[in-house]
């Protein structure tokens, strides 16, 4: 007997878009932070640091996302850590994410004027005053709309781990069509969740960035 | 225990890699050009003065940017099929990419048609322009040129989200490295050489969409 795409089918999804939205936080949060040291290490005054951290960007922009989960996936075990694929893949996409936001970040600090910070160190403030203080509170602002939207792709950029098996919104849609063969309406509605988790943010993005554009 | 690296096996299948590189720049580029085009009708839908055709291109556009490419090709290659249209695995794939490509083309586009001042248009009325000329030479293609970057660097994304299409059976250079892992169990090596050749095509691709862009955009700046 067949199983027909109904309610509970629809609940399968959901539980899976729990997976998306947790992958999708924790890959935002651990890669927020270190897209922060990206940024400050591409706006630095040191040119061997500027220069490994514009490689480490290059490389991470200039590779499928796929093949660098893959990477780590199967990376990990030959240095000796054997972990879940959650894991991996929370390492994976925190990677990747730090290299898109400290791109977008290096674009938002470079672009607060330099009379800011040469006014801080004409004050005599040090960097990390000058850094936490006043460049990076007026680099947030500028950077905030294309930050939601590399969140956004980061959402999209989840369903990969469908690919490694984790069981989130992508994968159980995979496995309900599997069941039911109804593809069209199970992947219509893994479609329709996205739609609903990622238009909100889409939406909160264009609209400070109007609002920026205004004040300009 | 340690890991001995062996890149041999994958290196004595440069045959397969070769195929595989192949069939990612023929996919991608179909893609790119299909798209754009396809871009270029919901941008003009997008910008129409009527409703029914700007909402639909607003519907369109903002369903597919705010849904993952897999799920796009998915519900192409394993939904469609359910409406009477079955696709091999390479036409799934080229389909999606196209789709997905127009969204984003078409928001681009936009951008660009949008920073064309309307006294330019007004310049070749008065110069006694017809309308399509008008169209081609003072809005396109300077609109164009202003999102050229952009369009690139969308164009490159295209390009690696290629690497998706392995999961339809799209014989592309992701598909062959699975192939060859489940053969030689290589993973490492392979996925290392994999994105070694990845980050080369998407140089590749940025150097020869510059050079496009310089021939093609090579008339006096506005």
């Amino acid at each position: 007997m067949i199983r027909q795409f109904g309610w509970g089918e629809f609940f399968f999804l959901i539980e899976g878009a729990r997976w998306t939205v947790a992958l999708s936080f924790l890959a935002f949060t651990v890669g927020g932070a270190l897209g922060l040291a990206v940024a400050l290490g591409r706006t630095s005054k040191y040119g061997w640091l500027r220069l490994l951290m514009a490689t480490y960007i290059q490389i991470f922009q200039g590779t499928p996302l796929l093949i660098q989960l893959f990477f780590v996936y199967f990376g990990l075990p030959l240095l000796g850590l054997k972990v879940d694929v959650w894991v991996a893949l929370t390492i994976g996409l925190s990677l990747h994410t730090s290299a898109f936001l400290g791109e977008i970040w290096r674009g938002s600090i470079q672009a607060v004027p330099d009379g800011q910070s040469e006014a801080a160190r004409a004050l005599g403030i040090g960097y990390v005053s000058r850094m936490v203080d006043v460049v990076l509170p007026q680099a947030f602002r500028i950077g905030l709309p294309a930050t939601i939207s590399f969140l956004v792709n980061l959402i999209k950029g989840t369903a990969l781990a469908a690919l490694l098996g984790l069981t989130e919104l992508t994968r159980s849609g995979q496995l309900m069509a599997n069941i039911t063969f109804q593809p069209l309406q199970v992947y219509g509605a893994v479609a329709l969740i996205y739609f609903i988790i990622c238009v909100p943010l889409t939406y909160c993005s264009a609209r400070i960035e109007r609002r920026l554009n205004a004040a300009r | 225990m340690t890991y001995k690296y062996d890149f041999e096996p994958v290196f004595a299948a440069w045959p397969m890699l070769v195929d595989g590189i192949v069939g990612t720049l023929k996919m991608s580029s179909l893609s790119m050009v299909m798209g754009l085009s396809l871009g270029i009708v919901f941008m003009l839908m997008r910008m129409s003065k009527h409703r029914a055709p700007r909402a639909l291109a607003i519907g369109y556009i903002e369903m597919i940017r705010n849904t993952p490419i897999l799920v796009q090709v998915f519900f192409v290659f394993f939904g469609m099929p359910a409406i009477g249209i079955r696709l091999s695995g390479e036409q799934a794939a080229i389909l999606a990419m196209t789709l997905n490509c127009a969204a984003y083309a078409a928001e681009i586009v936009r951008g660009g048609v949008q920073s064309i001042r309307p006294g330019q248009i007004e310049a070749g009325r008065a110069l006694g322009m017809h309308g399509l000329d008008i169209y081609r030479f003072i809005v396109f293609r300077p609109a164009i040129r202003a999102v050229y970057p952009a369009l690139c660097s969308q164009f490159i994304l295209m390009m690696l989200n290629s690497s998706l299409m392995s999961s339809v059976s799209a014989e592309e250079l992701t598909y062959f490295a699975q192939t060859l892992d489940s053969q030689t169990f290589r993973s490492f090596e392979i996925y290392l050489t994999l994105g070694v050749i990845y980050l080369a095509l998407s140089q590749f691709f940025s150097i020869a969409l510059g050079m496009i862009g310089r021939v093609y955009f090579s008339y006096p700046a506005k």
